[in-house]
């Protein structure tokens, strides 16, 4: 043996060395060596420090279960990932790992005094201690305790890595590839039934690589699943999660395990759907609980076997064993023969299977039955053990480097509990054990409790003469927390398992208790004098492992989080230099700048263009919906405000749109094409709602009109063009409409050409002049746009944006839905009780504009406000008092809900949604704000053109 | 992710297709200028929220967009049938 590494055994490649750096400091491991082995192999035994004691902490476990050694691993260039566990990390060449939680180092940790103090740490204290007073919390002890107290960092550095997804679908999931996984996929092998193989490791065998008598059978089964055509194996695949209809999430991790990370997705997130799924995921053991079962060097049995027999490192020269279960014996005996030298064995329990023990005789094993470890020598690794007999209290000192423990076993019914499976407790196993299904899933090997690892006794605690409130007993080992902790909690009225999981922590960590809950369970059975099945245990919920925010972001990011809507014309509006802005799912133009203006003086320009020229805007992104049918007047009657039926074809009609509830939700201009047929607009954000509202009262409640709705809001490029020059830009374009003002007057809609394109275009205006929209196939929309744009040229066309069209309208105080409403005003409230058809006997909303809240008095309305200071604009959302000198608390009358410089009038306007509104014309209202009161008057909401003659032009 | 039957489809797809679409059953009165406020409000605000047995509304917003009725379980989520619009309650 060198060092600890030993001569021959292992799956591990002496053939192939690996350098990597641990802490700065080079080593050297074989290819097939986790970091932990590697490690373990060089005699390191210091892994990292725990959560809140800072205590030292070494390897407990081989796999999964490991709580203690969590390691941060840096690629550079942004690929930095902390937590994970040194016993699941493979080493490649470079490999550059560090611990967490320590400072300035590892061996010399300042932290290390909370172990000192950890009298003044007991279960709760943060909750007791830190509550008050409040100022003290935020500045003083959050800080402190987040330096102290924690995992690795979080990155830093944009990940530079991209992931995959995908979906999959199989009549049959495995999870889990140990001998009841690989004997479940061989059953099904060769069958037409599509067959999933997953497992969390490198290679393929669970527990039996740690078990060389099986690799012949091993290779075997493996060389025969690969050549399995209906079989696909996923290993580096943890499934973290189970969910509903057997729809199961796992994270494939591709290239963490490469020297090169290249170029191809770092993980990949496989979205299973499975007609039926095998659960085969093993056992974990369980650790013992005894005073000093934290010291590095104290590990679970189990573990050891798989660093001896899989990796080829002993984890120490002579290794004692404390053992409540078989398995420990067997664990012993198994590095017995593999070289390792066993100091002892100890079991708490007074009779063992005598096959064993004759066993552990016949390899001069010396043997101590009825007795318990009490203590632990040593603070970074292992010195002795201290034992006692349980009757009489009498014991010693064992000298050993490594010491063992054989708790027994805990079934991994991670996955089952998320599938909602119940649970049955097992006195057997001491452990829960799946019971009844609740999706089409099984259990087959240890997780479903039909493998035996032999017989055992179930402890809370290892016996010990000492007062229990006066040891540390860890029982979750990464949230530092103790067998006294549970007593405490209990003592304190904590009685559900939900709750006394929550005021101590216990099974709260990253590993979400895989070796502690049965522990802390045991002992809050014993501290209630109630037996385990009827305290139960905690809910498992996914992630079963920590996994990558990346891997659930997948393509998502960026460019790709969420989809940029754009018009046909957008590309022109880059071209010219606009500023986008978002609205809704869309990209729009904001402001057109030319150089050295700011937004203010570019939408000043703009809005004066509209008034005096003509201005041209991109209005594609308004809603769409064609309605069609014999019924579609009737129908439009039914959800509207206002009176449908009357309305001509050519004509077109402002629509207010209701909730049942009678609040508004959304408006647009719509047209009457044909008798039957309809071309409705929305709001650029209200296209989908509308759409679905009209489908839902279409489909459920008047089946019987025979209506079609269809979204065209993506057939139509939509081009404003507004001023009082507009005429004279589309007319020598325009084919088949006579555009007089007689022939073609405001609030009209004519089909014909337009550029030699079909067009139905709108006689309408959002901004008070004269206007058109001109509709025209979307794939002709940038082509129609810059034929108007060359023409326009000569009467000095200006682009605007979003912004200026915003100032247009509100110098007319025409709102906008969900801007100047919000979701709480009616057509009164908003003043627009013109719009609503008196003499319409039902609409979608009418009754409720009769209940006694909505025709009560004081109502907010919304009123046009002008600032005693021309050259004030009010800040949106700003709130609106009557009374300035009113002490806090002061009442609120409502806010700003618009508010611009307006170039047109030379002075600031707003609209306000106000208490009692439109009963307030020509009050001052005051509008506080840091430092200062504004003060406004307030009026109609119309600011400019108030007779509406400019639209006539 | 729930698999739920489209009665129109006659398909299980992921619930990733449909929308949610409030308590099933409750029609839209015929006139509802004769209603009083109490009734009004009944029809508008008031629904069953059981815990279990649950006949509520569907959409297949993203496959036909045709709304439906269920029948769910609000404790276990499980789906106990779906039935086309104007079919009498399960
Ligand atoms: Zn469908």
């Amino acid at each position: 043996m060198s060092g600890f590494r030993m001569d021959q055994g292992g799956r591990v490649d002496r053939g192939a060395r690996v350098n990597f750096t641990f802490d700065g400091k080079p080593y050297q491991g074989f290819a097939g060596d986790t970091l932990a082995s590697a490690l373990l192999a060089a005699g390191v035994t210091l892994f990292g420090r725990s959560f809140k004691y800072h205590r030292p902490r070494g390897i407990m476990g081989a796999g999964v279960e490991e709580p203690n050694a969590l390691i941060s691993v840096d690629r550079g260039g942004g690929r930095f990932t902390p937590n994970l566990r040194a016993t699941q990390i493979e080493i490649y060449e470079g490999l550059n790992a560090k611990s967490q939680n320590r400072w300035p180092s590892l061996k010399r940790d300042f932290g290390a005094i909370n172990d000192r103090l950890g009298r003044f740490f007991p279960a709760g204290f943060y909750n007791k201690t830190f509550m008050w007073p409040r100022s003290f919390w935020e500045k003083l002890y959050e800080p402190a305790i987040r330096r102290m107290a924690g995992l690795g960092d979080a990155p830093s550095e944009v990940d530079p890595d991209h992931y995959d997804a995908g979906y999959a679908h199989c009549e049959l999931l495995i999870v889990g590839a140990g001998p009841a996984g690989i004997d479940a996929a061989l059953e099904a092998s060769g069958s037409n039934a599509r067959v999933i193989l997953i497992d969390e490791q490198d290679e393929l065998g669970g527990g039996a690589l740690a078990d060389p008598s099986l690799w012949p059978w091993l290779e075997r089964s493996v060389k025969a699943l690969q050549a399995a055509p209906n079989i696909t194996i996923l290993t580096r695949t943890t499934a973290f999660g189970y969910f509903h209809d057997n729809f199961i999430g796992a994270v494939e991790r591709i290239t963490d395990h490469l020297a090169e990370p290249g170029h191809g997705p770092r993980e990949k997130l496989w979205k299973i759907r499975a007609a039926e799924v095998i659960l085969a995921q093993g056992a974990i053991e369980r650790p013992l609980v005894f005073e000093g079962n934290d010291v590095p060097g104290v590990m679970l049995a189990s573990a050891a076997r798989v660093f001896a027999l899989r990796h080829g490192v002993a984890v120490g020269k002579n290794v004692a064993v404390m053992a409540a279960h078989d398995s420990g014996w067997k664990d012993a005996l198994a590095l017995a023969k593999a070289g390792v030298g066993i100091a002892a064995i100890i079991d708490v329990r007074d009779a063992v299977d005598a096959g064993l023990v004759a066993e552990a005789e016949a390899k001069d094993i010396p043997i101590y039955l009825n007795y318990s470890v009490i203590g632990v020598n040593g603070r970074h690794h292992v010195k002795s053990a201290q034992i006692c007999s349980n009757d009489e209290y009498l014991g010693g000192r064992i000298a050993c480097d490594a010491l063992l423990m054989a708790g027994g076993w805990t079934p991994s019914i991670h996955l089952w509990s998320h599938s909602k499976g119940s649970i049955a407790w097992s006195e057997d196993w001491g452990a829960f054990l799946p019971d009844k299904p609740n999706e089409n899933v099984r259990c087959v090997g240890a997780c479903g409790g039909t493998f035996s690892f032999g017989k055992g006794v179930n402890l809370g605690q290892l016996p010990t003469p000492k007062d229990p409130a006066t040891i540390k007993a860890f029982l979750d080992f990464q949230n530092d927390v103790t067998a006294k902790d549970i007593a405490l909690a209990v003592r304190e009225g904590y009685h559900s398992v939900e709750h006394i999981k929550r005021y101590t922590t216990n099974g709260m960590a990253t590993d979400q208790g895989k070796t502690s809950n049965l522990n802390a369970l045991q002992l809050a059975s014993g501290f209630l004098d109630r037996p385990i099945e009827k305290i139960g245990l905690t809910t498992f919920r996914p992630p079963y492992t920590p996994q990558s925010f990346g891997a659930f972001a997948g393509h998502a990011k960026d460019a790709l989080f969420i989809a940029t809507r754009k018009s046909p014309i957008d590309s022109w509006a880059g071209e010219q230099g606009a500023v986008y802005e978002p609205v809704a799912q869309w990209r729009r133009a904001r402001y057109f700048p030319r150089s050295g203006e700011d937004m203010h003086a570019a939408v000043n320009r703009e809005c004066l263009a509209v008034r005096n020229g003509v201005g041209i805007f991109d209005a594609s992104t308004l809603g769409k919906i064609e309605v069609v049918g014999p019924d579609a007047a009737e129908f439009l009657n039914r959800m509207y405000t206002n009176p449908w039926k009357q309305l001509e074809p050519g004509r077109c009609r402002y629509g207010l749109l209701l909730r049942e509830d009678g609040f508004i939700t959304d408006d647009g201009v719509s047209a009457r094409l044909a008798p039957d047929r309809f071309h409705l607009t929305t709001t650029t954000g209200g296209a989908a709602r509308v759409l679905n509202m009209m489908e839902d009262y279409l489909q459920t409640e008047w089946p019987d009109l025979n209506v079609w709705l269809t979204s065209i809001t993506e057939q139509w490029a939509v081009i404003a063009l507004q001023g009082p020059k507009a005429r004279d830009v589309i007319a020598p374009f325009v084919e088949g409409i006579d555009l007089s003002p007689e022939a073609f007057p405001h609030m009209a809609v004519r089909e014909g050409m337009i550029c030699g394109v079909p067009t139905r275009l709108f006689r309408v205006s959002f901004t008070g002049e004269l206007g058109y929209e001109i509709n025209v196939p979307a794939a002709y929309g940038r082509a129609v746009w810059e034929v108007l744009w060359d023409a326009g040229e000569a009467h000095g066309i200006t682009p605007y944006g979003t912004e200026t069209m915003h100032v247009l309208r509100a110098e007319k105080g025409f709102i906008i839905v969900g801007q100047d409403t919000d979701g709480t005003l009616t057509p009164y409230d908003a003043g627009l009780a013109w719009a609503v058809g008196k003499k319409k006997a039902d609409f979608v909303g009418k009754r409720s504009l009769a209940r006694p809240d909505i025709v009560a008095e004081g109502r907010k309305q919304l009123v046009g406000l002008l600032t005693d200071d021309p050259n004030e604009v009010l800040e949106e959302g700003a709130q609106i008092v009557a009374d300035p000198n009113q002490p806090v608390p002061m009442t609120m009358l409502g806010h700003v809900t618009s508010s611009y410089w307006s170039a047109t009038l030379g002075r600031s306007i707003a609209i306000a949604m106000v208490a009692g509104g439109q009963g307030r014309m020509g009050e001052t209202l005051h509008i506080p704000m840091p430092g200062r009161t504004i003060a406004a008057k307030v009026t109609a909401m119309v600011f400019y053109d108030a007779e509406g003659v400019r639209v006539n032009g | 992710m729930i698999l739920i039957h489209c009665p129109y489809c006659d398909e299980k797809r992921p619930e990733l297709e449909f929308t949610y679409a409030g308590e099933a059953h409750i029609a839209r009165p015929a006139d509802p200028s004769t209603l009083s406020d109490e009734e009004w409000e009944r029809y508008l605000f008031i629904r069953a929220n059981p815990k279990g047995r649950h006949n509520e509304r569907w959409r297949h917003s993203f496959g036909c967009g045709r709304f439906f009725n269920a029948v769910r379980d609000t404790v276990t989520d499980k789906f106990e049938t779906t039935y086309k619009a104007g079919e009498p309650r399960k």
